[in-house]
């Protein structure tokens, strides 16, 4: 009836804007070596490895058997799996299915992309419709540009809001080494400061209104790899794994123009059902970090809501609160988040990752400074598609 | 980043010329609502039997209900701007190379008639009259081949 | 292992040139797969789609067919490689403990696309893809290689495709129903030393599904569920001059390992049906050695032997095979799907007379780098 499983190890490589230094394999190599060190294991412990980015960033076809060599799988079972910005859940779901199956016991998943090498807007571009998105399309950017005006028509929510989210990140960013992002000016200065700044900046440039630089997330080549272990054997891996509690997706649409603007409606489902499975009632007070996927600032706000931590309208007063800062009731994105750092095929598994360090208590000079049982992680990408995990410390019954 | 790269210059390999074409197939109800938009500026969607919901563009299969559909019904080429949003940035159309104008408004139209909405460029990038809710109407093209690109753009009705 | 089954198959038919759409296909299959189950999509509890964003020309290839798959307020994922991945993984989410059913459908259209650009495309892009090496080439070098190994001349390949295709003529789905002879092969265009077009998969459009189930989920349908009894899935090394391309070591793990979970001690003699990947002719009698059914460079022993025909001791491709339809991704699964129809009996004219324990395979990369494998029983 499915085994319990858990996160024994965790490894990623540094992220940057381009990482000439690698190739794709190299990049690979570089994370499932962090992660098998993590984890205090060798290739040899893993039974089985699974693998995602989104093809046409690197123009590969197979990755799977493409990295081969790289990713450990010479003579491993290995499968990929992709699902657009998705991907690095999808990869982490993979994994855990592997070991819930009962058919495997430490697997490795692995997620990764070198933006670098495509042009990013021009790969993304075919992610819609060939016939009927593509040639009127507004850029990745669009989608989230009207989901912020909408948010802001109805709630009268203002461009400093968004801002205020932007700038949590970039300062939790300043805590990780490996994020790509390190705005190092924001260093000592209240958030407050820093938010007038970037609404008053002549250089933060306006890229499709609401949305300017400082409210979107880089491209980044990076990778990321997390063991999963079967119970009874996790135990024997980690000190403290990290349990998967629960984990559900909703991939609803397929057309930009199918989205429901007002509720970002395929979250609230899938964290609804993750909630129920976990016996969760009160996420705001039972959720003690997450490490959410926000491409863009204002997701910071309404989604939130969307999870719900708080009603329709509300995501604002949370974040001036403080509440979602290091030293809030609920810490996001103590790692600085997608809008730090956004390999895009690793992006989703680094939100796990970096979810279950806290859990662990691994996670050195970005871990939240309370007891962290339930780390709350999630994945985006496409139409609005969610994908979300819960961690916890206590092994589920 | 180990000892051994450095002094040693970091290569790329360039795809060149490479390129992979394609040639979709649009399918029957796409490819009716296309000679429409063609022959007679019209614009069509498809009605699910189960939900009443209607399509634009059209496809074979409701997702709510996963039922098929068949049932064309004609759209208005007026609606309302759901939502929208101003681009400051370039826009290359993949197939022809196209560069939109920058800046440009960009929404999502709910054609009266249907319950799906259709993301286009507008013809105004003025902050006042660029807004939700805004009535808007179809402008084609005076030469057109069978493409979403036969439409030109939204114009913004005042 | 906990018990899993397959309970329903859809499949639509293979064609050069299908003017249905992705979503089109994928809706057929799945609605097939879950008629022929004798359920809806409310009994299934979540979704793998399959699917390949060079195929397609679009990189999240399964958002062009997710609701066509029926997606709508489900758990759902997507597998990038052979259908028989696709089962695997959608087996592995059944057995989980989180769902008791899963619907896996996959989709290939060759016809919108250039198949050699395309599998141009595997290879490495610094080292090997601008010498223009594409899936057919690096056979070709592969089938060069094991013909040499085991001193097997170009006819006696020619052998599996003059048995495939004829096979396919029992097969109203099969795109290449052909009677031809080994004569035939010889004398068509030669496209790349020793491979020539008769010894090839053509291209193809296509789409197929299953619906699997566990013993609990199975209750849901009304198809008496054919269980899978053993699985396993290994990938050898990429770059091709690093592992010897006649050497089956990969299949061979992949194959034990299903057949240890099964119970299968001699695969001749325990197996009754076995549908493998014969993307070219040479492919078969190599597979053979890999799955055990003849010994290391006996393969073309056995192909000639006849134990592998029709009437046969161990029927192969009753389906007419991979060389008769090749909808890449789907194929695979369309092994796993003729597997489940011999068991049931329900294989008309393609039927293997009592038939109760099938194997289906499938592979993934050039040259066969990563198998998959299924014994399934009744």
């Amino acid at each position: 009836m499915g085994k319990k499983v858990a996160i024994v190890g965790f490894g990623q490589t540094y992220q940057r804007s381009s990482r000439k230094d690698v190739n794709g394999v190299e990049l690979i190599n570089e994370a499932v070596r962090a992660a098998l060190e993590d984890a205090e294991l060798t290739i040899n412990d893993i039974d089985a490895i699974v693998i995602g980015n989104m093809d046409h960033f690197e123009g590969v076809n197979y990755v799977d058997c493409w990295s081969a060599e790289g990713s450990g799988a010479v003579m491993k079972p290995i499968f990929k799996v992709t699902t657009g910005g998705t991907t690095g859940t999808t990869v982490a779901m993979c994994g855990y299915y592997h070991v819930a199956s009962g058919m495997f016991d430490r697997v490795l998943a692995i997620g990764w992309e070198k933006n670098s090498e495509s042009d990013t807007t021009g790969a993304i571009v075919t992610a819609f419709h060939p016939v009927w998105e593509r040639t009127r399309f507004g850029g990745a950017i669009a989608g989230l540009a009207v989901e912020a005006s909408k948010y802001m028509h109805n709630y009268g929510v203002t461009e400093r809001d968004g801002a205020r989210v932007a700038v949590r990140e970039r300062l939790h960013a300043l805590n990780n080494p490996y994020s790509q992002l390190h705005q190092d000016w924001m260093k000592g200065m209240e958030p407050e400061q820093i938010v007038d700044l970037l609404v008053t900046s002549e250089q933060n440039q306006m890229l499709a209104y609401p949305l300017r630089m400082s409210d979107m997330c880089p491209r980044t080549d990076g990778a990321a790899a997390v063991v999963f272990a079967s119970e009874g054997v996790a135990e024997k891996i980690a000190p403290t794994p990290a349990w998967v509690i629960s984990t559900h997706n909703r991939h609803n649409y397929v057309f930009l123009g199918d989205i429901n603007w007002d509720r970002n409606d395929t979250l609230e489902a899938a964290a609804k059902k993750v909630f129920e499975d976990a016996g969760i009632k009160e996420p705001l007070k039972e959720i003690d970090v997450c490490e959410l996927y926000l491409p863009y600032s204002y997701a910071g706000l309404k989604w939130m809501e969307s999870i719900g931590f708080c009603g329709p309208g509300e995501g604002p007063k949370l974040v001036w609160d403080g509440v979602t800062d290091m030293d809030g009731e609920l810490p996001v994105n103590p790692s600085g988040g997608v809008m730090s750092s956004n390999p895009i095929g690793a992006t989703a598994i680094l939100r796990v990752g970096e979810g279950a360090l806290q859990v662990m208590g691994k996670a050195g000079d970005r871990q939240v400074p309370k007891d962290v049982n339930y780390s709350l992680c999630t994945g985006f990408g496409g139409c609005n598609w969610a994908d979300v995990m819960l961690l916890g410390k206590k092994k589920p019954s | 980043m180990t000892e051994k790269n450095e002094g040693i210059e970091l290569l790329t390999i360039g795809s060149g010329e490479a390129f992979q074409p394609f040639n979709w197939s649009v399918g029957r109800y796409g490819s009716y609502f296309l000679k429409e938009l063609k022959d007679n500026k019209t614009f069509y969607g498809v009605k699910c039997p189960k939900c009443g919901k209607v399509y634009v563009p059209p496809r074979k299969v409701c997702g709510r209900c996963y039922v098929a559909m068949d049932e064309l019904v004609k759209v208005s080429d007026e609606g309302e701007v759901a939502v929208c949003t101003i681009i400051q940035f370039g826009f290359v159309d993949p197939s022809t190379g196209y560069q939109q104008p920058v800046p440009y408004g960009y929404a999502f139209i709910k054609l009266d008639g249907a319950d799906t909405l259709l993301p286009f460029f507008l013809d105004s990038t003025d902050p006042e009259r660029v807004k939700v809710g805004a009535r808007v109407k179809a402008v084609f093209e005076d030469k057109r081949t069978g493409s979403i690109a036969d439409i030109k753009h939204f114009t913004i009705l005042d | 292992m906990e018990k899993v089954a397959i309970v329903g198959v859809g499949q639509t038919t293979y064609e050069r040139r299908k003017e249905d759409t992705f979503d089109e296909l994928v809706f057929e299959a799945a609605t097939k797969a879950l008629a022929d189950a004798g359920g809806g999509i409310g009994d299934i509890d979540n979704i793998v789609t399959v699917s390949n964003d060079f195929w397609d020309g679009r990189t999240i290839s399964s958002m062009g067919i997710q609701d066509a798959a029926g997606s709508w307020d489900k758990d759902i994922s997507t597998v990038e490689g052979d259908g028989t991945f696709g089962v695997l993984y959608g087996m592995m989410r059944a057995l989980s403990g989180s769902f008791e059913t899963t619907l896996v459908v996959s989709h290939m259209k060759g016809s919108e696309a250039v198949m050699n650009l395309i599998t141009n495309a595997i290879f490495d892009p610094i080292f090997q893809r601008s010498l223009g090496i594409d899936a057919t080439s690096s056979a070709a070098l592969q089938a060069r290689l094991y013909m040499e190994k085991i001193k097997a001349s170009q006819e006696d390949f020619a052998l599996a495709s003059v048995k495939n295709h004829k096979n396919a003529m029992n097969n109203p789905n099969a795109q290449l129903p052909m009677d031809i002879s080994v004569d035939d092969v010889m004398k068509s265009k030669m496209l790349a030393d020793p491979l020539k077009m008769l010894d090839c998969s053509p291209i193809s459009d296509g789409a197929a599904a299953v619906v699997i189930a566990t013993e609990k989920g199975a209750k849901r349908f009304k198809k008496s569920p054919v269980w899978i009894k053993g699985v396993g899935h290994v990938s050898d090394a990429y770059t091709l001059g690093y592992r010897d391309l006649a050497s089956t070591r990969a299949l061979d793990a992949a194959a034990s390992k299903a057949y240890k979970m099964a119970g299968i001690k001699d695969p001749m003699k325990d197996l009754d049906v076995v549908e493998l990947y014969d993307a070219y002719s040479y492919m078969e009698p190599l597979w053979y050695e890999g799955l055990g059914l003849a010994k290391e460079k006996k393969g073309v022993e056995l192909l000639k032997s006849g134990a592998t025909a029709m009437d046969g001791d161990l029927p192969v491709n009753p389906s007419g095979g991979v060389i008769s339809a090749h909808p890449v991704l789907v194929a695979g699964m369309t092994r796993v799907v003729e597997g489940v129809l011999q068991l049931r009996g329900e294989a008309e004219k393609r039927q293997v007379k009592g038939a109760k324990t099938a194997l289906a395979h499938g592979i993934n990369g050039a040259c066969g780098q990563s198998h998959c494998v299924f014994v399934m029983g009744v």
